[in-house]
This record gives C-alpha cells, sequence and structure tokens, in this order.
C-alpha cells in the first residue's frame, strides 16, 4: 500500500489559496459603489443572460466572480437562506449580516474540508434606510469575510480596480456619477468599455419593497452619455 | 444556509424547498370549528380584471373579523381572492406569494400566468387532507397576462380543479347573490367603472341576503377590497371611491 506524502498544512493552505485565486483572476471584475440613493453594481460581463448579479432580498443583493457554477450554487442558497428565515420569522429579520456570515462559514468549510476550494469570490450588498447602514460584504473564497465601506471591487485585477476607484471616488455622488467612476476603473487607461459590456444592477432606497433593479443597457448608456 | 446536491436539490419551488427542510404544517386530525372569510367577485373586463371581496369573517353566528382582506396581491401582474378557513387561507396566500417571488428570484424571470395558476392547483390540491377536516380553502386567481395582452381568470375546487372563466366568476358563502348580479350586469368590454360598479353592486346584494357577508360599513369606514388589475399592473380601489360607489348605490335603493 502507498502512504501519502506528508505535506504540512501551512503548504497545503498556500496551495489551494493559489489555486483559488489563479481560478478567480482569469475573470472578469466586478465593482459595488455607494450613490446617494443606494449601491450601485457593475460587472463586466458580455453575457446578457448568465448573471453576475441578482436580487437575494428585499434590500439585499448578491454579486459574484470566477466560476460561474460555483457562485451561482452560492446565490441560489442564499436566496434558499433569506426566503426561509423572511417566512419564518419575518420580512424585517433577513439581514446581510447574517447571510455573509452564513456564506462566509460554508466557503471556509469548502476551503478547509472539500478537496478544491471555491474558485469564487462574492459580494453580499444591502442598503439600509439611510446611507449610513448601507452595507457592502465581501466574502473570499476561504471565507474570509470583509465588512467594506464606499467600494468594493472582486475578481480578476482587483488591486489595480481598487486603487483607480479610491483615487475617482466621490461620497455622495449620484447614480450617474458612480457608474462613470466604476467604469473609469474597470476599464482603466488603455480600454474602452461601451453598455453591452456591462451587467449593471442597483439596490435603491425609496424603490417600494424590492430595492433591486436592473439597468438595462440603453440605461446604462444614456446614464454614461 | 443549505447546500443542495444535484439529485436532492428542491429546485426553484419554495414549497419543496420547505419540506426538504422539514417545515410544514400537519393537518388536523378530526373537523374543527374556525372563523370562515365568504364573498369574493371577480370579473373581466376591457382593460384586464378586477377582483373583489367583503372584509367579514364569522365563526359560526359570530363575526370574529370585520376588516379581513381577502382580496390579496399576489405579484406585480396577478391576486388571489379567498373563501373558506380565514387561517389556512391566509396562510396559503402567504406561500402562494413568497412561491412566485422565490422562483422569480432562483430562475431571473417571472413565471407564465398560466404557470402561477397551476401553481395555485397545486397548492390547493396540498390542502385537502385539510380540507376534509372543515378547512377548506377555495381561491379564485386573476391575472394580466402579458404574453397575449389580456385579463384572465381562474376559480378552483377543494380538490385544486382549475377552471379558465371567460367573463366572471364569485366564491363564497354570499356567491349565489353576489354571482347573479355580475351575471345580469356583465358585458363585453365594461369600462373600469362600470366594472367597479357591478362587483360594488354584487357585493351589496350578497351582504343584503347572507350574514356571512360584511356590506360596507361607513361607520368605521370599511369597504370592500377592490382591486384591478391591468397592463399597468395591480392598482386597488381607494376607499374614497368606493364609498363614493356605495353611496350612490344606497340612494338608488332608498329611492326604489
Amino acid at each position: 500500500m502507498s502512504m501519502p506524502f506528508y505535506v504540512p498544512p501551512e503548504q497545503q493552505m498556500k496551495d489551494r489559496a493559489d489555486f483559488a485565486r489563479k481560478g478567480i483572476a482569469r475573470g472578469r471584475a466586478l465593482v459595488g459603489v455607494q450613490f446617494d440613493q443606494g449601491i450601485l453594481l457593475v460587472a463586466e460581463n458580455p453575457s446578457s443572460t448568465l448573471r453576475k448579479v441578482s436580487e437575494i432580498y428585499d434590500r439585499i443583493a448578491f454579486a459574484g466572480v470566477g466560476k460561474y457554477n460555483e457562485f451561482d450554487q452560492l446565490r441560489q442558497a442564499g436566496v434558499r437562506a433569506a426566503d426561509l428565515t423572511g417566512y419564518q420569522y419575518s420580512r424585517l429579520d433577513v439581514d446581510a449580516r447574517s447571510l455573509a456570515n452564513q456564506y462566509a462559514q460554508i466557503m471556509g468549510q469548502i476551503f478547509t474540508h472539500d478537496s478544491k476550494p471555491l474558485e469564487v469570490e462574492i459580494l453580499v450588498a444591502e442598503v439600509g434606510l439611510t446611507a449610513d447602514e448601507d452595507r457592502l460584504f465581501h466574502i473570499l473564497y476561504d471565507g474570509t469575510v470583509m465588512d467594506e465601506t464606499n467600494f468594493s471591487v472582486l475578481g480578476g485585477d482587483a488591486e489595480a480596480i481598487s486603487e483607480r476607484m479610491s483615487s475617482n471616488f466621490e461620497s455622495g455622488c449620484n447614480l450617474s456619477g458612480a457608474l462613470k467612476c466604476a467604469l473609469a476603473a474597470l476599464a482603466g487607461a488603455d480600454r474602452q468599455l461601451s453598455a453591452d459590456d456591462l451587467e449593471v444592477a442597483t439596490l435603491q432606497r425609496g424603490n417600494g419593497r424590492r430595492c433591486f433593479t436592473r439597468v438595462v443597457d440603453a440605461d446604462v448608456a444614456s446614464l454614461l452619455a | 444556509m443549505h447546500l443542495f446536491s444535484p439529485d436532492n436539490n428542491p429546485g426553484s419551488s419554495f414549497v419543496n424547498l420547505l419540506t426538504a427542510v422539514g417545515v410544514h404544517a400537519p393537518a388536523p386530525e378530526s373537523k374543527i370549528d374556525v372563523p370562515h372569510a365568504t364573498t369574493c367577485v371577480a370579473l373581466r373586463y376591457a382593460d384586464g380584471v378586477l377582483m373583489a371581496g367583503d372584509r367579514r369573517a364569522t365563526a359560526g353566528n359570530l363575526i370574529s373579523h370585520r376588516g379581513m382582506e381577502k382580496v390579496v396581491q399576489a405579484d406585480n401582474y396577478s391576486g388571489v381572492a379567498i373563501a373558506g378557513a380565514a387561517g389556512p387561507a391566509m396562510e396559503m396566500i402567504r406561500l402562494f406569494q413568497l412561491q412566485l417571488e422565490h422562483y422569480e428570484k432562483m430562475e431571473g424571470k417571472q413565471l407564465s400566468l398560466e404557470g402561477k395558476a397551476n401553481q395555485l392547483s397545486m397548492m390547493v390540491r396540498g390542502n385537502l387532507p385539510a380540507a376534509m377536516q372543515g378547512l377548506a380553502v377555495v381561491p379564485i386567481f386573476g391575472g394580466f397576462d402579458l404574453l397575449d395582452g389580456t385579463g384572465r381568470l381562474w376559480d378552483y375546487d377543494v380538490t385544486g380543479g382549475r377552471y379558465e372563466e371567460r367573463e366572471f366568476v364569485a366564491t363564497g358563502s354570499g356567491s349565489l347573490h353576489a354571482g347573479t348580479v355580475v351575471k345580469v350586469g356583465w358585458r363585453t368590454d365594461m369600462g373600469r367603472d362600470a366594472a367597479v360598479a357591478l362587483a360594488c353592486r354584487s357585493l351589496w346584494e350578497a351582504a343584503d341576503a347572507d350574514s356571512a357577508t360584511g356590506g360596507p360599513d361607513a361607520l368605521r369606514g370599511i369597504y370592500p377590497i377592490v382591486a384591478t388589475i391591468t397592463s399597468a399592473g395591480w392598482q386597488s380601489v381607494d376607499d374614497a371611491e368606493l364609498a363614493g360607489v356605495f353611496q350612490s348605490i344606497a340612494s338608488e335603493v332608498q329611492a326604489r
């Protein structure tokens, strides 16, 4: 019988993290950014049917980058968890913090115990009643949760995009301003992105019970004009 | 949070999800007496469909609630009106609303109107064991079909039987009277105001002849729920307008 080679846990974790990071870096990036009426989510996504950004609950949205089947499975788990909580308790008892924690546990568990870590990063965004209560939870492949303010960048080339975001971002800007800022950050200096390359959605205060809205290409183009 | 493997995945159905995670209510074992909700009507008119229902719930010969809402929005383009045991009826509406929203979020698009009607049929059928114990729930489902641009109506029986109606439908204890009034007054391509007046008149007559149906309660300011579903979506008719409609019915009855 052959014995498996001993691999120290440090090395094992590093290998897994490298593997996951490589998978994520291959995909295109996504930005979640605050504007005066809520949160804007912009993903670079040429497909108009395979979504990276979607609705989880009344005030909560989900965005994922990396391997589609993996983050879509997480999205579905989130919708189920939120709808179950809302059904068993009340709609007011569903919040992003609790969802982010549940995601972190699942992703952490898979990272350490499964044969392959998830090659995804996700964002759980919640629009509050006021701008101070807006939440952006960025969760990594290993279950690390980051509670980010103003904006959050996920996916390949995230560091460079984050830098461009922090130099362009103005707090309290309107939807069009936030969209232009996110687009400039995603594209960088030597690329041009148009409305059809993007998937755009908002979580908007004062939009009724369900705050999530997809922004269609025509509206994206007019916001960018 | 649950992650399901492909072979035990409950799919886009919220009801299947409840079963998968073990949240469901058992049917009662013996016959029990509970509050009942009464008359609802729905009719097709030029712009779509109109649904209306009185506000009374009764337990035996007593009035248990004066302000019950039996006509409820299911989603942007559809509504449910329910007669029968109030508790299971309200629970069924809540589950139905959630089911439509859950499907929409899971799949990224809404169910077709026909799909929604079938879904409700399965829920009514699921309630059959409880119906045998006296907890029958008999809904009407109406909505605006965005695919063919018309309003459509369905009624159900306790076994989940689903019947599409071309003109109008009435359900509940006062349905004989309400249905007759609508039947006599109904015309193809009625305008919105005529449809509102006819539905109000039918509830008035049902309340006049059936003790379990509540009439307009001007003293407390409680009026039936009346709503239209058109290409513009669900719109409820406000109390001020209903007060005017019932006032004119009352003066007409007085002048007879």
